[in-house]
């Protein structure tokens, strides 16, 4: 069999049911091979893009994410895509064309190294020399790509390998001597800590993104009830439980809640689930929940003890660790540390001042949770994505899909094409900043052309607005390349010209009407909602600060 | 700062080195020395990296490196285990000097492995600081030309790393 047409086949076994990619001379043979694929391939607008609506098609799902690129540039494209993904452990795998083999290392017409430039972003890569391994390099690849902890694989594929022809002969198993996660948590180590949360006077669960991997939202809820003990989560970990629950205090860090960081500050025992203590979240490292012992459980061994210090650290599955947790956990009522986040609750709410001529973005975003509190809601990065965050409650797992590690402007908008793929049925927004949708907004072109009804909705201040913010607080209002100045630019002008639908909103009664219209076309939607260019997220705690040390707007 | 010698067990195909090195690179740890060989499967080679560091770095350079799909096992082996060190040096040797070169030589059980009209090549093995000394020793006369192998170490008694 020709030997592309063995990796569309294995794609296949596989379960691929979607490809998101743009060919070229290197990846021919493969295109060649899809062709008569029941797979639907999606033909973006630019690689990066690809790997983003892969990424959000796996983050919504919880399945692999597949990209297709060229040699080259094609590849070179994807890095971001790739990088993207690496930081927020999703799973993917990319293929990629590559010159034959014979020219590899010429210098040849659109090569690249692709492993080589890949290598520190990806959680392995293959360069297939010898076509007789690339069924086992395939089966592979979607193997580490998801399990352990999950992260983007590369496969890169000599143009002559594709040609070559192969025996059919799919592993149905993986061999890797190497690569071995470990799944269930020791139990002594599990015990220590149901101890020590039976001792805990004070104890709150901080939720990360490994939840969602582990699928473990269900044991989180019942480990919190049980105790009960609050919930945090990181940026990353909203949706860990539903955010309405009367014990969630919403996500913690830079522009997470007062209330959240404060409970943090105070408590005596952290509970972490599949999370990695980033500088984001936990604000200065040394400072960070002076007073709590900490529990941390994740499936890296490599993330206990990286940024902060614990106490009992459990290596494994979230899911599995807090099933055991839980037969174990007797309730224990703690009434004076419930009364006591009660009141911070009720001192520190999340606010900003409305205003009544002026579309405030938090009021936009408060919109849209109000009428579709069910959909899928992406981010681009910036103040944007802290709204986002602040203000969308989010209700269940993967519904919320954001940059949290890399922090990638542009990933929002294909990212909600990928869920919007996976999900047809359901409304799919992408809550955007103006200078973020610009990085990608090509995409517009595949949404009509494949009918992908995202709606976008731009918190347009005409800003790069958190850099914008920075400078205003730490520079002196020195306003150096934030300025995004396009008086005559219209989104929905741009929409319209690529044959989606478009909104422009300048008044606050205007708000709720647009996304009532823009929830009943079936289109692409770009609604343009003119927003208070110097408003600023709130509340903020400064880089390399302590969570105590939270900066509020007034 | 701690100095630390790790065993790694790594896949023998190609590209596990750049992995590896490029890891290094990326978390900013440092390299002292690293020595690859194969072992006694020829489907694995042994890495000996000698890195410097406190204890949270060498911690995480030795999970880090767990975490490499191709890596098979991490050891420390900075404690009772038998290292060696292999150097050749090109030492300026004229006759007036050549016994005294000799006897030191000797008493290092170093070797001398080429004699030419005004050098030699003196091979000689051991840990880092035999190694060392000897390197210092040879100083005075001119060291012309120096390679060494970078460590390779092994725990003592029965107790294996694969
Ligand atoms: C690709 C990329 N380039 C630069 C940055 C740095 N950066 C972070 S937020 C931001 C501004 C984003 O502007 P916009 O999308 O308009 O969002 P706003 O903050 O105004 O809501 C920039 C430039 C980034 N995160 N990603
Ligand atoms: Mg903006």
């Amino acid at each position: 069999m020709r030997a592309a047409d063995a990796i569309v086949k294995a794609l296949e076994m596989e379960g691929v049911e979607h490809i998101f990619g743009i060919p070229g001379g290197a990846i021919l043979e493969v295109y060649d091979a899809l062709y008569d694929s029941e797979i639907v391939h999606i033909l973006t607008r630019h690689e990066q893009a690809a790997v983003h609506a892969a990424d959000g098609y796996a983050r919504a799902t919880g399945k692999v994410g597949v990209a297709f690129a060229t040699s080259g540039p094609g590849a070179t494209n994807t890095v971001t895509g790739i990088a993207t993904a690496y930081m927020d452990s999703s799973p993917l795998v990319v293929m990629t064309g590559q010159v034959p083999r014979a020219m590899i290392g010429n210098d040849a017409f659109q090569e690249a190294d692709t492993t080589g430039i890949t290598m520190p972003i990806t959680k392995h890569n293959y360069l297939v020399t010898d076509e007789r391994q690339l069924l086992r390099i395939i089966k592979e690849a979607f193997h580490i790509a998801s399990t352990g902890r999950p992260g983007p694989v590369l496969i890169d594929l000599p143009r002559d390998v594709t040609m070559a022809d192969i025996e059919f002969d799919y592993p149905d198993k993986v061999d890797l001597i190497g690569y071995k996660p470990k799944i269930k948590g020791h139990p002594k180590q599990i015990k220590k800590a149901v101890d020590m949360i039976m001792q805990s006077e004070r104890p709150i669960i901080l939720a990360g993104g490994g939840v969602r991997l582990s699928n473990a939202h269900e044991e989180v809820l019942k480990l919190a009830e049980t105790i009960p003990a609050f919930v945090v989560t990181t940026l990353m970990g909203k949706g860990a439980i539903p955010e309405t629950h009367p014990l969630c205090l919403g996500f913690i860090g830079m522009h997470g809640t007062k209330y959240g960081n404060y409970a943090v500050m105070e408590a005596d025992l952290i509970i972490a689930i599949g999370c990695r203590f980033s500088d984001r979240t936990v604000g200065k490292f040394s400072e960070f929940a002076p007073e709590a012992k900490i529990i941390h459980i994740d499936i890296d061994p490599a993330e206990i003890g990286k940024n902060v210090r614990v106490d009992v650290p459990i290596v494994g599955d979230a899911k599995l660790i807090l099933q055991e947790m839980i037969k174990m956990i007797k309730t224990k009522q703690r009434k004076e540390w419930f009364e006591r986040v009660d009141k911070l609750k009720r001192k520190y709410p999340l606010k900003y001042n409305r205003d009544e001529n002026v579309i405030k973005p938090q009021f936009v975003v408060e919109k849209i949770y109000e009428l579709m509190p069910d959909a899928i809601v992406t981010t681009e990065v910036g103040q944007n994505q802290m709204w986002a965050a602040q203000y969308f409650k989010v209700k269940y797992p993967r519904q919320f899909i954001t940059s949290g590690g890399l922090g990638t402007m542009g990933f929002g908008f294909p990212a909600a094409m990928g869920a919007q793929v996976a999900f047809p049925d359901k409304i799919v927004v992408d809550i955007a900043g103006d200078g973020s949708f610009l990085m990608n907004i090509q995409e517009l072109a595949t949404c009509v052309d494949y009918d992908i009804p995202v709606k976008v909705c731009v918190l347009n201040n005409a800003y790069l607005g958190m850099v914008r913010q920075w400078q205003q607080l730490f520079y002196k209002r020195r306003y150096s390349a934030t300025r995004l100045r396009y008086p005559e630019l219209s989104f929905e002008k741009i929409a319209k010209g690529f044959g989606a639908h478009g909104i422009t909103v300048e008044k606050p009664s205007e708000v709720e009407d647009a996304l009532k219209e823009a929830f009943d076309v079936d289109k692409p939607v770009v609604i343009d909602f003119h927003v208070e260019v110097e408003e600023n997220v709130f509340p903020f705690v400064p880089p390399g600060r302590s969570l105590r040390e939270v900066l509020d707007g007034e | 700062m701690k100095r630390c010698t790790i065993a790694v067990l790594v896949e023998n195909k190609p590209g596990v080195l750049a992995r590896v090195s490029s890891l290094f690179r990326r978390r900013g740890f440092n390299i002292e020395s690293l020595a690859v060989g194969t072992t006694e499967r020829p489907d694995i080679s042994r890495m000996t990296i000698v890195v410097r560091g406190d204890d949270r770095t060498l911690e995480q350079v030795m999970k880090q490196l767990n975490k490499l799909i191709e890596v098979i096992k991490v050891s420390d082996l900075s404690e009772n285990s038998v290292e060696r060190e292999l150097a050749l040096i090109k030492v300026h040797a004229p006759p007036a000097k050549r016994s005294e070169i000799i006897e030191i030589a000797n008493i290092f059980r170093a070797r001398i492995v080429d004699v030419a009209r005004d050098s030699f090549i003196i091979e000689i093995t051991g840990d880092e600081e035999k190694v060392n000394a000897f390197v210092d020793l040879m100083r005075q006369f001119g060291i012309k030309e120096m390679a060494r192998t970078g460590k390779i170490s092994m725990a003592r008694g029965s107790k294996t790393v694969g």
